[in-house]
């Protein structure tokens, strides 16, 4: 009992719950704005990829740090207009596109590193994104090394869950992707474009998405390697569902998985000798495999998701 | 504006050629790529087509490839029809082959005319057993199967990994993650002297036969196909429903698990936790470009096979990276989706206003 108290009162456990949430924060609003105009994106794990590699290459290649945060969101935002033009004008299997997308987007991703570097076998490092110095709050005790000593793309993300709670919410627009993710055949009497709204919800969620990855490669490690996403979009996936569709839970979803990823590391180096690594590292799978059965049984979800809207259709 | 009205009838021409034509769009765009690394296009092109087709080891190499392919590929064929989203497929595989290892291992001894349908059944219950979870997660909960069936591909194997830094580890294999070697007389027989291609092939071509028999001329086939397309008016009609979701589930994963078996038993000999490059990911393409038909997956496996082995010993030839094979994998997908709407639709342009209009 006293370890795992010691894990709890410790800062840095803290900061690491909350580095490992950021790249999810990401991926889960992006997920939660295709998701609320309609469209399941299941390319997200290819997007991370492509995000993570088209980050890093441009910050290699002496585009800068913001540079390539930029690059990255191009990167998603283009394969999430793949994934649109497929699922909403031309109406195409959500599910089969995704896939699609993810397995495109990743080996793009791997072939275009392999062509850039044919054959070096640790990956080049860039400098990434160093943890801020705020003045006041970074100083603080315990909170300062827990919270305030991030890089610039954690308050990005967390910046970002308000930006897109607030649009949602409280703007015109953000009533209409709603809408549109619920009723399109209402939207489209309001004289708005259900093609335009879906299209551009799916390409600006995937740029979120991309930003996930680009936290990879740009601020948590400083290089990128094959299978370094492992998983995370997918996760995010299953976490959109846990956070039924809204920012703030989405947010809630992300820091309490962080906070279990972080857990379990460190409990791991305590009770290692005795339980396999594995367990462990299978739980977060489980864990969100229970979570969507729990959750799947009252959340009311967008109820046009995964419905084609043809112009006209009542 | 693009306007699409369905055709009434759909010629058998146009449903087999429009997958050919995204197979061949597919090829023609990795030129792009193949060109970016600054490689000559067409000697390229000509190295994967010896490298797939050019001898008997080629040949043999494109048929031990396409043999996983086409279980996964008939794994998702059968789900899909069924609208049973399993993406679980390379979870599944991996089950099957964990369960061949443990009987195949030396568990039992038995001659080989019993030991080898025996690791089979095994492989095969595994995968059943391992789709079983979410399809049964669904019918009674509403837990949404995509992404269930992909999470579990991870736990199954972390699972299987655990299982092979553990009680399943080699004690002869210094250490290594990897589990002891099937015996002799589990091992499905090869088809060619010295040649990797094996039994497992047949095996894989009897079960397209099969499933192809059961989807066109079965009752069960037919409320398969009833509950894919419209699940409510399937339940109206009496189908039973989730008694067909449950046994598509288990038919696609016993599938999904004969790959595994066919990659331990055929021709690794022993497991490891990288067997499958993404065979599991790649059926799903497999079944696609196959339009879902089970006798279709046999050919799209060849193709896909074919593409993985050709690009493989391309790039070892003139150094372009390997990955351009998963890059024309995921290509012709993209591609077999888009001709999908020609083979469905009639494609018209029409000018915004005019309520008919012949367009550009």
């Amino acid at each position: 009992m006293t370890e795992i108290l010691d894990i709890l009162l410790n800062a840095n456990f803290w900061a690491a719950a909350l580095r490992i949430a950021t790249p999810l924060i990401f991926g889960v609003l992006g997920a939660l704005i295709c998701e609320r105009a309609g469209v399941l994106n299941l390319g997200i794990e290819g997007i991370f990829t492509a995000g993570a590699m088209a980050g890093w290459m441009a910050a290699w290649l002496g585009a800068g740090l913001w540079g390539g945060v930029m690059v990255a969101a191009l990167a998603g935002a283009l394969f999430g207009l793949i994934h649109a033009i497929l699922t909403v004008p031309l109406g195409l299997s959500q599910h089969v596109s995704g896939i699609g997308v993810t397995l495109f987007a990743t080996s793009l991703s791997y072939y275009t590193y392999r062509t850039a570097l044919p054959d070096v076998s640790s990956p080049p490092r860039i400098e990434a994104f160093p943890p801020l110095d705020i003045p006041v709050l970074s100083d603080l005790p315990f909170l300062g090394p827990a919270l305030f000593q991030q890089t610039a793309l954690t308050f990005l993300a967390l910046a970002l869950v308000l930006a897109v709670g607030f649009v949602l919410y409280r703007t015109p627009l953000g009533l209409a992707i709603r809408a549109v993710g619920d009723n399109p055949a209402a939207v489209e009497a309001q004289g708005l474009s259900v093609m335009a709204l879906r299209i551009g919800a799916v390409v600006a969620g995937s740029a979120l998405m991309a930003l996930g990855g680009a936290f990879l490669t740009m601020s948590a490690f400083d290089a990128f390697f094959f299978g370094m996403v492992n998983g995370r979009g997918w996760i995010c996936i299953a976490l959109v569902v846990f956070a039924s569709w809204r920012p703030g839970k989405a947010l809630l979803g992300a820091l309490l998985f962080g906070a279990f990823d972080a857990f379990q590391v460190r409990l791991q180096t305590e009770v290692g000798a005795f339980v396999p690594g594995q367990i462990f590292l299978m739980l977060p799978y489980l864990l969100s495999i229970a979570a969507l059965v729990v959750v799947a049984r009252k959340v009311d979800y967008p109820r046009a998701l995964l419905k084609p809207y043809f112009k006209g259709q009542r | 504006m693009i306007r699409f009205e369905p055709r009434e009838r759909i010629s058998a021409r146009r449903r087999i050629g429009a997958p050919v034509l995204a197979a061949l769009a597919a090829l023609a765009l990795a030129s792009l790529p193949i060109a970016a690394a600054g490689a000559p296009v067409l000697e390229a092109y000509a190295l994967m087509a010896r490298g797939a087709l050019g001898s008997v080891f080629a040949l043999s190499e494109l048929l031990a490839r396409a043999t996983p392919l086409i279980f996964t590929g008939l794994a998702a064929a059968i789900a899909f029809r069924a609208k049973l989203w399993n993406i679980g497929g390379e979870g599944q595989l991996y089950a099957g082959a964990l369960a061949a290892v443990a009987v195949g291992t030396g568990a039992l001894t038995l001659p080989p005319a019993l030991l080898i349908p025996a690791v089979m059944l095994a492989g095969a219950l595994a995968g059943a057993a391992l789709m079983l979870v979410p399809a049964l997660l669904k019918v009674r909960l509403g837990a949404d199967e995509v992404v269930t069936t992909l999470l579990l591909n991870f736990v199954v194997i972390l699972f299987v990994q655990m299982m092979l830094e553990g009680p399943m580890q080699d004690p002869m294999g210094m250490g290594w993650p990897q589990s002891e070697p099937i015996v002799d007389e589990a091992m499905l027989p090869k088809l060619l002297e010295r040649m990797r291609v094996h039994a497992g092939l047949i095996v894989a071509l009897v079960a397209a036969l099969v499933v192809h028999i059961v989807l066109t001329r079965t009752v069960w086939g037919f409320e398969t196909r009833a509950v894919g397309e419209n699940p409510e008016a399937a339940r109206h009609a009496g189908i039973p429903v989730t008694a067909t979701v449950l046994r598509v589930a288990c038919l696609s994963g016993a599938l999904a698990g004969l790959a595994g078996v066919g990659e331990v038993a055929g021709l690794k000999g022993y497991l490891t936790a990288d067997l499958s490059p993404g065979f599991g990911y790649a059926g799903i393409v497999v079944a696609m470009l196959a339009g879902l038909s089970p006798l279709g997956v046999v050919v799209a496996a060849l193709f896909i096979a074919g593409v993985f082995v050709g690009a493989d010993s391309m790039s070892r030839a003139i150094g372009v990276s390997n990955y351009l094979a998963d890059l024309v994998v995921a290509t012709s997908l993209i591609c077999v989706l888009i001709s999908g709407l020609f083979v469905r639709f009639r494609v018209r342009l029409v000018r915004p206003g005019s309520a008919k209009g012949g367009g550009a």
